[in-house]
């Protein structure tokens, strides 16, 4: 396999002494919203997220999993409703606060100039004023976990689909985030860099990383996370471990398919 | 990966004295000196170069800005309409039949870029979305160049006519010291402010969400992109007329040089935009021409092949 657990990404970040901002103890490390709104997407999402866990967000298409990643994230204005990070309220921190704290990995792995992968992880630092020494190393950090340093000065339009997506990670994990949330990190991957991504995600959330992800496969959500939000027309309708919050019976009345799951906790198979 | 800064350095500083010498009446420093040769250097060579240097430096950033915000290699300065904007209210001058007094002409230009720069933060405004910039930036200009055309056809006398069409087509014939006071630091300042978005630029490179994700605020940017370009184009049109082409070629050429982030070709863009339209501007006054040739049109005519040879390449690739 490709990629290894990580054994270089530091969680220890320096947060707190860069940021210098109180943040209340008893909401630390948890990511809430509290009945957010965006007309036609999301209707009354209510949600609190944890560091060390990867949630994933699971629905049919149109459900608003996008839209409920990117409120989270705190790039997209609410119609009405909040989203906390640490207790804090996310629409009222600095630009720059919230994009060192909270890392976003978009859909379409979009890239207008062909840049080598290290310029790329570099862009993960652009919230970060902490000088040139300490991008390095955290760049390092970050292409080391990813397992990108043979790559490092390659352009990105030389490497192949799944280089490419250990790359758009790196650029997030350079930014050394609290949170990373990722909109189906697994699409356009083989199956064996499928696992391998899950694998890594889990051993950041291992580390203290909270690790959103959109996911269509719920095979993968099933077996591979600790947590699954299930949404549908823009509403929560399951919450919960995935054997709970992926039933047969969430299956059924959510995507409208009867489906059976076999096999036992950990390695179960879809059967339709 | 070569460092072209101090190339294009190098360059101007063997291009700008040499400018000063070639002309029509060429000042050899070694030989007899030609009668009026101070007057020559002082006040038409030297303001010249010195304009052909700024405009070139604002054209060049201005475009390699732009490139970076629209994501777009083809991009140019003249799409956000400012252009356009600057040259319609330099037309109005001539035909009011102000443009004779002083100021008047690169005041109205002015103007013009400012009205341009206006609509454009009103209609794409709020959003930060460079498609809507983009579109409003075409209406812009379209708009702008169909008034031009109305107040070409509506043109008073002949003369203004001709005066008119001879402007547009952008030169740095007969520039004054007064057109540097005014079109320096105003580019300048533009410089500075498209220097200043680099790095939401660089954020740029992922896409607006993830630049968003990265701390970037659209707005800000946006507002510094209509601003940068606003004063670097604004003040070049009021000052030479159109001159095109500068902004698409110069990033073009040297984006192979940076390592590919927006930010890293603003500067060494500039330099080469400068130095590209201190030689243009230098061959236009050396051709043996019945009347000197128009530094846009020799532009245009090194500009049209070389965006043909563009697309040719950009077509290879997508095969």
């Amino acid at each position: 396999m490709s990629i290894p657990a990580p054994t270089s990404v530091r969680v220890e970040r320096s947060r707190d002494t860069a940021r210098g901002i109180s943040t209340s103890l008893d909401a630390n490390g948890t990511l809430v919203c509290n009945s957010i709104e965006l007309p036609g997407r999301l209707g009354g999402v209510s949600i609190t997220l944890n560091q060390n866990e990867v949630t994933a967000i699971c629905g049919p298409n149109g459900a608003g999993k996008s839209s409920l990643l990117t409120s989270l994230a705190g790039l997209v204005p609410l119609a009405s409703g909040e989203v906390r990070l640490d207790g804090e309220l996310m629409a009222s921190l600095a630009l720059d606060d919230r994009a060192r704290r909270v890392g976003y990995l978009p859909q379409q792995a979009e890239l207008a100039w062909d840049i080598s992968v290290e310029t790329l992880a570099g862009l993960g630092r652009l919230p970060w004023k902490l000088g040139a020494e300490a991008d390095r190393a955290a760049i390092d950090r970050a292409l080391g976990a990813m397992q990108l340093e043979d790559l490092r000065h390659r352009p990105l339009s030389k490497l192949s689909g799944g280089e490419r997506a250990r790359a758009m990670l790196a650029r997030v994990l350079a930014g050394e985030p609290c949170w990373l949330l990722a909109d189906e990190p697994l699409a356009n991957l083989d199956l064996a860099h499928q696992i391998a991504l899950l694998d890594h995600f889990r051993a950041l959330a291992g580390q203290g990383l909270g690790v959103v992800l959109v996911l269509h496969d719920l095979a993968q959500a099933m077996n591979r996370t600790d947590r699954v939000v299930v949404l549908q027309q823009g509403r929560v309708v399951a919450d919960g471990a995935p054997t709970e919050a992926l039933s047969e019976a969430v299956i059924a009345k959510v995507w409208g398919v009867s489906a059976r799951w076999l096999g036992e906790v950990g390695a179960r198979a879809l059967v339709v | 990966m070569t460092r072209p800064i101090p190339l294009l350095l190098l360059g101007l500083l063997i291009a700008a004295p040499l400018s000063l010498l070639a002309g029509r009446v060429w000042l050899d420093p070694f030989a007899q000196p030609v009668p009026n040769a101070l007057i020559i250097l002082t006040e038409l060579r030297m303001p010249r170069a010195v304009l052909a240097l700024v405009l070139g430096a604002g054209l060049g950033a201005a475009g390699a800005a732009m490139q970076g915000y629209l994501r777009n290699p083809l991009a140019d300065p003249g799409l956000f309409g400012i252009a356009p904007g600057a040259a319609l209210g330099a037309v109005l001058s001539f035909w009011t039949g102000l443009a004779g007094t002083p100021w008047v002409l690169p005041l109205f230009a002015l103007l013009g870029a400012g009205g341009a720069m206006a609509l454009l933060g009103l209609i794409a405004g709020r959003t930060g979305s460079a498609l809507l910039f983009t579109l409003a930036g075409m209406i812009i200009a379209s708009l702008a160049g169909a008034l031009m055309s109305l107040a070409i056809s509506l043109s008073p006398t002949p003369f203004a006519m001709s005066e008119i069409v001879t402007w547009l087509m952008g030169a740095l014939a007969d520039r004054s010291w007064r057109e540097v006071w005014f079109a320096a630091p105003l580019t300048l300042v533009g410089i500075a402010l498209l220097l200043r978005a680099g790095r939401s630029l660089d954020a740029l490179t992922l896409g607006e969400a993830a630049a968003r994700s990265l701390g970037v605020d659209p707005r800000t940017l946006q507002w510094l992109m209509i601003a940068g370009v606003g004063l670097t184009v604004g003040a070049g049109v009021a000052a030479a007329g159109i001159i095109g082409f500068v902004g698409l070629i110069v990033p073009h050429l040297l984006r192979r040089t940076t390592d590919g982030r927006p930010s890293q070709l603003i500067l060494p863009s500039a330099l080469a935009g400068a130095l590209l339209l201190l030689v243009a501007d230098m061959l236009c006054r050396v051709l043996p021409l019945q009347s000197e040739l128009r530094l846009g049109i020799a532009l245009s005519l090194l500009g049209a092949p070389f965006f043909l040879a563009l697309l040719l390449r950009m077509r290879k690739d997508l095969a």
